[in-house]
């Protein structure tokens, strides 16, 4: 079916090989722009390596091999010619497990802007301020910010990871499942966050949890073994899947 | 190209702002993550330099090779390679000289098989001790003891050997003289014990839980799971401690120059005095003249040294990297 | 019946084993009582700050002191950044492969060569080679090749320690390589590289056959450049030891007392460095 939106980021018959295995399959999926799109599937999948060939975090892995392509907008970003780091400030990406650096909040924050060039004090606090409010972190640590982020909860250090990617003012969120060490409250307030944040940016997110995909997501993209199965709006992959597998996966029947 | 970017992120903040959806930009030409901006060209020296220094070690040991060959082969061009292995005349100021390093090889491998025999069951047992019996805190205290003793500066070490032990060795076995190869030997335990204890214990505690759990479900003692379970699967970490251990023994200076007696030649008793390779070459260098031939005799022998512990600690790593392969 | 002969075997193996351990502990606890009783006496601010006397059977120590002083800075010169940035190559840049493992290889053995090859090394490359003399930076060089593998293999090991996550944030954040590398990973792992390097400096300071081989100088004479003549405590000690006839002992326990210090304050600090360590460790639940 077509799907009507503009498009932001897309893959173009990707496929990512460790060593010899063929971890993801030849996958072609059109990111929606200011939408949040929703990656689920089993554990295993390949949704978290899948989610790292767009900020190509999977670089890191020297025996990891892609073939095929990724545009951010119309830009390719496997071209030898792309500047990761320039890359990495367009997308940014927060991580399963909260991993916020040995440092005080205000430096966490700081940390991006600093490494792109930005010294200025009061451009640095006006920044943190503002990532703050808008990671919805403020009222919670503008009296402690030269406090060690390690003093926070694990759901404040996950808020904390989302100021720190809006510091360096990205155009993409990617959100590897964000909550899975979080309890339930932390939870919310982290999807509450996304929907206020999808107005700017646009939000991809690997979860495991179903619930939240089916909560908190406008697109959904079910994958099983490597492969992309099924893409299509929330609404529709929940209420009307086209694909037997997803329905199984969906009605809980196994994963 | 900076400021093409600066100005294309403000244009797209302000499409967001205007709620429109941004798709392309590419309109400026070259698109921003296409430059290859400043920063990466500095990150790229760095990496360089970063990569080149990585090779140091490889380098230093090139060099060190390389000097004693151009150093010590000149001399088998008048003295052939096999009597100066196999004979013991060392007459290096004579004329003409004679260089045969047999008396050395011997006492070198005397004092260190001396070491190991005291060494490796004490080492060995202290490392069962601190891996299996110590208390957490027990092991706390004895560590750092045993990384000071690895610490300590040879030439404390000798010294103690030269005024303490000697007399002791001397009375006990009614020598002549207390600087021979078995005082020499003794102090050498000490120098090569924290290699044997550290590296044997690493390889005791690297055995897998399930092994030790599996030998107690059966109703073994601690002492007998240790003696047939824990001891066996470590063997090959214990071997290679004992190897690194000889290493260290064979290639010490201090101890044997100070103890061991220094008699040039061919010892017959451990408690002769005898001369190791290492302490030879400590004290004759500096008499000997730059590119002579006793001066080449000494970076010759210094080969033979090389060898010895270039092969030792080759047989060490490969295997620790076994033992490593098999508990990863 | 049976259980009981176990048992006792089992209790005297135990014994042995704590026997062992007794048989190298105490040792070097007796050493250090023994050699502090005997210089303890002969330590004074006059034996550390005056000149050596009738071939230093009176007076004080002081050049030397000062040579192995400048013997350690010269180490940590050269060998600290030097062994840092291999780790880092290690680490953080170099793949798994052959030439990689042909690294690794070479520092095993650069730590298992004989410190008098090193000597026999540093004699004919900086001393004569490069002419230097035989000379506080020869020297220096000499050591700092000596201890490398020591602040490589620290280093390298501090390194690993730092979570991979903090890598990867980083590099989310768009920082490139070497800014995750100055500003998350060394930050960290710089407890860990101070307890190498402190050991490396510890070695450095005991080491005599290298000195013999590159030629310390026996002489009251203290050094003004790089290039001068030195004299250093553990080779102060060996000539007093060994050649000078009618050498007051406690003169030269009064010598060892001075270098065993050196190297227990040396070691306790890396004790120190690495308790702090892991007590931060546990405060970040790691």
């Amino acid at each position: 079916m077509m799907l009507d939106f503009s498009v932001k980021m897309k893959t173009e018959s990707i496929s990512l090989f460790y060593d010899k295995t063929e971890a993801l399959k030849k996958i072609s999926l059109a990111i929606p722009a200011h939408q949040i799109t929703a990656i689920i599937g089993p554990s295993g999948c390949g949704k978290s390596s899948f989610l790292r060939l767009f900020n190509r975090m999977n670089d890191l892995i020297w025996k990891a091999r892609v073939t095929g392509q990724v545009y951010l907008d119309a830009v390719p970003l496997y071209d030898p010619k792309i500047d990761v780091v320039e890359l990495r400030k367009r997308v940014g990406m927060v991580f399963q497990k909260p991993n916020p650096f040995p440092m005080s909040i205000f430096e966490n924050i700081a940390f991006g802007p600093r490494v792109h060039g930005c010294h200025d004090k009061a451009k640095l606090d006006e920044i943190v301020e503002r990532c703050c409010l808008r990671a919805a972190l403020w009222d919670e640590v503008k009296d402690k910010l030269r406090d060690s982020a390690f003093a926070l909860s694990g759901g404040q250090q996950q808020r904390l990871c989302i100021a720190r990617v809006l510091a360096v003012d990205p155009e993409v969120i990617l959100l590897d499942e964000p909550c899975s060490a979080l309890d339930p409250a932390s939870t919310m307030r982290i999807e509450e966050l996304m929907q206020q944040l999808k107005s700017q940016y646009t939000i991809i997110i690997v979860t495991h949890n179903m619930q939240q995909a089916g909560r908190a997501s406008d697109y959904t993209a079910f994958m099983l073994m490597g492969d992309l199965i099924e893409f299509s709006s929330t609404k529709e992959v929940f209420t009307s899947p086209k694909d037997k597998r997803t329905e199984d996966y969906i009605t809980g029947r196994w994963g | 190209m900076r400021r093409a970017s600066g100005t294309e992120n403000q244009k797209k903040r302000e499409g967001r702002l205007a709620g429109k959806t941004v798709v392309e930009n590419s309109f400026f030409g070259i698109h921003p993550l296409l430059a290859s901006p400043k920063k990466f060209s500095k990150e790229n020296l760095i990496r360089w330099i970063i990569t080149a220094t990585g090779w140091i070690t490889v380098i230093i040991l090139t060099l060190i090779m390389l000097l004693l060959f151009t150093e010590g082969l000149p001399i088998f061009s008048t003295t052939n390679p096999f009597s100066f292995i196999f004979t013991t005349d060392w007459y290096p100021v004579s004329d003409p000289p004679v260089f045969g390093i047999l008396s050395f090889i011997v006492g070198s491998l005397m004092v260190t098989l001396t070491a190991l025999v005291i060494a490796v069951p004490i080492g060995v047992a202290a490392s069962a001790f601190l891996a299996e019996i110590a208390t957490p805190t027990l092991r706390e205290i004895i560590k750092p003891i045993i990384e000071l003793l690895a610490g300590l500066p040879s030439i404390v070490l000798g010294f103690i050997g030269f005024l303490l032990l000697a007399p002791v060795v001397q009375n006990a076995f009614h020598l002549s003289t207390g600087l021979n190869g078995l005082t020499a030997g003794i102090m050498l335990a000490f120098i090569c014990l924290p290699t044997i204890v550290s590296i044997s214990e690493d390889s005791l505690s690297a055995v897998p839980k399930e092994y030790k759990e599996a030998a107690y479900a059966l109703g073994a003692t601690k002492w007998q799971t240790i003696r047939r379970v824990l001891i066996p699967a470590a063997r090959s970490g214990i071997m290679a401690s004992v190897m690194l251990g000889v290493g260290r023994a064979i290639g010490e200076t201090m101890v044997v120059l100070m103890v061991a007696g220094g008699r040039l030649a061919l010892p017959n008793f451990i408690t002769d005095p005898l001369s190791a390779m290492t302490g030879r070459i400590a004290i004759e260098i500096n008499n000997a003249v730059f590119g002579g031939l006793q001066y080449q005799a000494l970076f010759a022998m210094g080969i033979v040294l090389f060898l010895m512990t270039l092969a030792v600690n080759i047989i060490a790593d490969l295997v620790l990297e076994k033992q490593r392969r098999r508990y990863a | 019946m049976k259980r009981r002969t176990r048992n006792a075997t089992q209790s005297l193996a135990f014994f042995l084993l704590t026997i062992c351990c007794l048989l190298i502990v105490v040792p070097v606890i007796a050493i250090i009582v023994y050699v502090a009783t005997q210089g303890g006496g002969t330590i004074s601010w006059q034996f550390l700050s005056e000149f050596p006397k009738n071939q230093a059977r009176e007076g004080g120590i002081f050049p030397a002191l000062l040579g192995s002083f400048y013997l350690m800075i010269g180490v940590v010169l050269f060998a600290l950044p030097i062994g840092l940035l291999a780790a880092i190559y290690l680490h953080e840049y170099a793949k798994q492969n052959p030439l990689t493992r042909l690294i690794n290889l070479s520092i095993v053995n650069l730590a298992g060569v004989p410190s008098i090859v090193f000597g026999l090394f540093g004699l004919s490359f900086f001393v004569l080679l490069l002419k230097m003399g035989s000379s506080l930076l020869a020297a220096s060089l000499t050591l700092s090749c000596l201890v490398l593998p020591v602040v490589v293999t620290a280093s390298r090991e501090a390194l690993a320690a730092v979570p991979n996550s903090y890598r990867e944030g980083s590099l989310a954040l768009g920082a490139t390589k070497w800014q995750t590398i100055r500003k998350v990973v060394l930050p960290q792992a710089w407890p860990g590289i101070l307890t190498g390097l402190v050991l490396a400096v510890s070695r450095a300071a005991g080491e005599t056959a290298p000195l013999l081989v590159i030629g310390a100088a026996f002489s009251p004479i203290l050094p003004n450049s790089p290039l001068s003549q030195f004299n250093a405590i553990p080779y102060h000690l060996y000539v007093v030891a060994t050649q000078i006839p009618k050498m007051p002992k406690q003169i030269q326990w009064g010598i060892i007392l001075v270098l065993l210090t050196m190297v227990v304050l040396f070691n306790l600090t890396a004790i120190i460095l690495r308790i702090q360590l892991r007590a931060r460790k546990r405060r970040w639940g790691l």
